[in-house]
């Protein structure tokens, strides 16, 4: 889902001034995608050209609050019963690197597997910690999205052991001279 | 400080001529009072070997293995068998709980053979249940517990008497993601409070609450990533 897509759910709760909506927005999202309010502000002014809110008259600090249209819950309804996921997949850093390294003569692929994979692991083991020390056991927004990311970094790590059980494989059954393997 | 734990330059190979195979290929690993070491590597790799040797349960060709300062080849069975009872505790994927006693009689067994009185035993296993979050939960049969219930009765036997050191082989390999977590969160406050852990697991969102990752390839250390540190180290 899109940021334009999440503030018009938001809007769902009834009318929003654009640093309303930005706080909501944060909270909702454990903080992990961080906006600026004039980001909000552009969004909400396309959302209204297009049709899908209705902003109203500036109040005396000069900020306009934004409402649902018919057609705003219209699209609402639309997108969230659509599924994803047949998409190709979002051109990911990871993958690439390590695809390329794979097909790139003079390059170690187990060497950039190793690499990934230890600063992923540093990177999960410190989100556990940050999760520890700040002791989040009430809120439930920040819980999920450190699950989130922690299912992200592992998925990236269990795709990394993949890689290297497959590279060993094929090393074993035609060992390519140009590729050297440790 | 003596290590809890110091494998030195292991080598184990089973078989001879074309059929040997090399598990462990000159490993050495070392594991402090309050280090939580988790191992991964793809299969056959040689995890499960290096957790053998380091409860005793196999022998290196060569090398040397020493817990709380005793080199396991130098024991004969019965020291080795003491060793392993009152030094090492051992947490396993199907939990092996006896399931004709209650938790608390699990709890009590290695330290009942040991020779603690009953009495002692009894408030020492109390007081491990208690640690787990199984206060009250004592006298049930391991059949009227959840899977995370038993694994906790498991991680309170291995931890009770003067044992400072956990080997535990995908221990939570049985439970769903949110009982798994809890369970490693379990072991890695026992750590915490000063005992020490090896655990072997193919997740890596386990492995990230060990303080330390050590990957096994070909029955080789590839790599050791240290948090406390904040970087990988290639041995």
């Amino acid at each position: 889902m899109s940021i334009r897509e999440s503030l018009l759910v938001l809007l769902g709760a009834g009318p929003r001034h654009g640093y309303q909506l930005r706080a909501e927005f944060e909270a909702a999202t454990g903080e992990v995608w961080p906006l600026n309010v004039g980001q909000v502000y552009t969004t909400l002014e396309r959302l209204e050209r297009d049709g899908l809110v209705r902003g109203g008259e500036p109040d005396s600090d000069g900020r306009r609050a934004f409402e649902l249209t018919a057609a705003g819950r219209e699209a609402i309804t639309g997108f969230m019963s659509t599924p994803g996921g047949r998409e190709a997949p979002s051109r990911d850093g990871l993958m690439m690197k390590v695809l390329i390294s794979v097909a790139a003569p003079g390059v170690d692929a187990l060497e950039v597997i190793r690499l990934e994979r230890s600063s992923r692991m540093a990177v999960l083991q410190e989100r556990r910690r940050a999760a520890r020390d700040s002791g989040m056991n009430g809120a439930l927004a920040p819980r999920l999205a450190l699950d989130a990311l922690i299912a992200l970094t592992e998925s990236e790590l269990r795709w990394l052991d993949l890689c290297e059980e497959r590279i060993l494989a094929a090393a074993r059954t035609s060992p390519d001279p140009d590729k050297e393997q440790r | 400080m003596t290590p809890v734990l110091s494998i030195n330059d292991v080598r184990r190979r089973y078989g001879a001529g074309a059929t040997e195979v090399v598990a462990l290929d000159g490993v050495s690993l070392t594991v402090q009072a309050g280090e939580f070491v988790a191992i991964m590597g793809p299969s056959g790799s040689g995890k499960s070997t290096l957790l053998n040797m380091a409860g005793g349960l196999d022998h290196p060709t060569s090398g040397t293995v020493l817990v709380d300062g005793n080199d396991l080849a130098a024991l004969d069975p019965a020291g080795l068998a003491a060793v392993r009872r009152r030094h090492i505790g051992f947490v396993f994927q199907e939990f092996n709980l006896v399931p004709q006693l209650t938790a608390e009689e699990n709890v009590m067994l290695p330290m009942e053979l040991d020779g603690t009185p009953v009495k002692a035993a009894r408030h020492a296993a109390r007081e491990a249940l208690a640690s787990v979050g199984l206060d009250g939960k004592g006298r049930r049969f391991p059949d009227d517990l959840s899977g995370g219930e038993q694994q906790r009765v498991a991680i309170a036997r291995a931890m009770t008497g003067e044992r400072r050191l956990i080997l535990a082989d995908e221990p939570t390999g049985a439970l769903d993601t949110v009982t798994g977590e809890a369970v490693a969160d379990l072991i890695a406050r026992y750590a915490a409070d000063g005992g020490a852990v090896v655990l072997v697991t193919h997740e890596p969102r386990i492995a990230s609450f060990a303080d330390r990752v050590v990957w096994l390839r070909d029955g080789r250390v590839v790599d050791d990533v240290d948090a406390r540190s904040g970087a990988g180290a290639r041995p």
